[in-house]
């Protein structure tokens, strides 16, 4: 801890808060610690769950609906295939798709805000217009829009899950990156003849981790929402997958006779999205330096 | 003030055409010929050569754009093609629906949320904000359909059955004639959009209450109530205007999915049928009609914000 203690003193000496020393104080506050918990348990559940499954995802093995049994812990979704096998194949897909979205949106978002930041001129104006007419639609909407034009595809889904993170991620970066690019060491590194794509990525990103890291803690919550609800509207993953929000419009009909079906994914979903955000607000909290 | 308002005005016709640009894409980006794509392999000629006529297919594509363009903009975007009858008679009444649906949850929940920001600034790090903070961050965080699925299973099956799961409301009936239909979808919108309003007034509110003219209204002996009330609330107000307008943006996008969960007969479920079907006509202008209420709440936030911070009021 001392050690930790020391370079934080350093690091804010010079103003600079690197990712690592915030994520580690971020990551030992209580808020950062319940939502590590609950997001690792649920990837532990979607990476395991599918080796310790008592049967196929697929298979249908009793009467629909049958109530929870000693075989059946979970008891058996509308046409009668094991609700907990279902849930325990079922986590992986909505993670995985969030994850790549999350992934590409925050480094073409980031990309597009330090370039934006660092031109002010003529492409900065057309670069945040053009965010502008994304943010025109819901996320919602939009991968609806999509989907109605292509059809349900995942790559589409990645896609537009993408391209949604973008705006938001481009914005807030910009803003971020602006108050940077005001300093000394970037006109010092200007005089220096460094190109400016090295400095944007160099000299000025290093310097907006914190927003960086936030953006992408929400824009994961995000993604894990909208990609839940498009194949909760059946517009995601396609039967006879076994995915969490697709589970949830199996089930719901039969809601009142079997609960299981609908009330597991949605709350594994709930606290996925729940512990996401907890480390997104441990990680703001701890690179605004008020971490408790 | 006056050229910001102009500028701020044209900027969003701008942005709404280019939108109507990309929601016009997909016709385009319908594969192989739109409409066997639109109604599948089974389709009659008869039924092609109708939505070829439809969507004006035969065209080009500027010509098809167009054509589309100025039906949306005359609110006469052509025929629903399961329907087989005009698009906006298929949405009038959904339309009514999902505004009265907006309507009541706005109408609870903006008020709740400014008066819950300001509680828990008030009560600052005591029990009352930590317990709200908490529970907004994790309402917050949570998709709208899973709310929505939690107060079903709250408040129709499991613990209370108290309203209905589905809101039927009979075609040419309106909402109002069986009001308990819209009780579990408004509390879920207000759920969505409570969380993010008074967050950000609480924020808004910290900010103001540590302000010097607070301090000073203090020492002058004010009573806390009209320090909160007259001095502290009008001037934290205007972060909390923007939020609400995207909150009332946010709720355009979370009725689809919400609708869909309690099968209300609103545009949301339009649009999520249309999608399922491929009427292309019937996805188009729902889109473009949430798109246009987007930019217009935005636009509004905007000049709200202008007109209530005396700073770029009277540039």
């Amino acid at each position: 801890m001392t050690a930790v203690t020391a370079t934080e003193i350093l690091e804010v000496g010079v103003d600079r808060r690197p990712g690592l020393a915030v994520v580690r104080r971020a990551l030992v506050s209580p808020r950062g610690i319940i939502g590590l918990t609950i997001v690792g348990a649920l990837v532990a559940i979607a990476i395991f769950g599918p080796v310790v499954s008592p049967h196929s995802p697929t298979e249908f093995v009793g009467a629909p609906n049958s109530q929870p049994s000693a075989g059946y812990p979970l008891g058996t979704d509308q046409l009668g295939r094991d609700v907990l096998s279902r849930f325990l194949h079922g986590g992986w897909s909505v993670i995985w798709l969030a994850a790549v979205s999350t992934a590409v949106g925050i480094a073409v978002g980031t990309s597009i805000g330090l370039v934006s930041a660092y031109m002010r001129n003529w492409a900065d104006e057309g670069l945040m217009r053009l965010m502008d007419v994304l943010l025109a639609f819901p996320p919602i909407v939009l991968a609806l829009l999509a989907v109605s034009a292509i059809g349900p595809k995942l790559w589409l889904l990645v896609l537009v899950v993408m391209v949604c993170n973008v705006p938001y991620t481009a914005r807030l970066i910009r803003t971020a990156a602006q108050e940077v690019i005001e300093r000394d060491f970037i006109k010092a590194a200007e005089a220096a003849g460094e190109r400016p794509l090295r400095i944007m990525f160099t000299e000025v990103l290093p310097n907006v981790t914190g927003p960086v890291m936030v953006e992408t803690g929400l824009r994961m919550t995000y993604s894990i929402a909208i990609i839940a609800s498009m194949s909760f509207l059946g517009f995601g993953i396609q039967p006879p997958n076994a995915d969490w929000g697709l589970m949830i419009n199996e089930n719901r009909l039969s809601l009142v006779v079997m609960p299981w079906g609908v009330v597991a994914p949605a709350i594994a979903i709930g606290l996925l999205t729940v512990g996401f955000n907890l480390v997104t607000d441990a990680i703001a909290r701890a690179s605004a330096g008020i971490g408790r | 003030m006056r050229r910001t308002v102009i500028r701020r005005i044209l900027w969003g016709l701008l942005t709404l055409w280019v939108a109507s640009l990309l929601v016009f894409a997909a016709t385009l980006a319908l594969p192989g010929d739109p409409a066997t794509a639109i109604l599948g392999r089974e389709a009659t000629p008869e039924r092609l050569a109708a939505v070829r006529e439809n969507l004006h297919l035969d065209q080009s594509a500027l010509s098809q754009y167009l054509h589309w363009l100025g039906g949306v903009l005359t609110l006469d975007p052509g025929d629903s093609i399961v329907a087989q009858k005009p698009v906006t008679d298929v949405l009038s009444d959904r339309l009514v629906n999902s505004l009265w649906l907006t309507l009541v949850a706005g109408l609870v929940s903006i008020p709740l949320a400014i008066g819950l920001g300001v509680l828990m600034a008030v009560r600052r790090d005591g029990l009352t904000d930590h317990g709200l903070s908490t529970g907004t961050l994790v309402l917050a965080a949570l998709p709208p359909f899973v709310i929505g699925i939690g107060t079903v299973v709250l408040f129709s099956t499991e613990v209370f059955n108290w309203f209905p799961a589905v809101s039927l409301v009979p075609p040419g009936t309106s909402v109002w004639d069986s009001p308990d239909v819209l009780v579990l979808p408004a509390l879920t919108l207000c759920l969505v959009v409570v969380p993010y309003v008074s967050r950000v007034m609480r924020g808004s509110m910290v900010e103001v209450l540590e302000s010097d003219y607070v301090t000073m209204a203090r020492l002058k002996g004010l009573s806390e109530r009209r320090i909160i009330w007259r001095h502290a609330v009008p001037n934290a107000i205007a972060p909390a205007i923007q939020a609400v307008a995207l909150a009332l943006a946010y709720m355009a996008g979370g009725i689809v999915v919400i609708e869909f969960v309690f099968s209300y007969p609103g545009i949301g479920t339009a649009l999520v049928d249309g999608v399922r079907n491929r009427d292309m006509p019937v996805v188009q202008f729902v889109v473009m009609l949430i798109a246009a209420l987007y930019v217009l709440l935005n636009l509004a936030a905007d000049l709200a914000t202008i007109l209530v911070t005396p700073k770029l009021r009277t540039r």
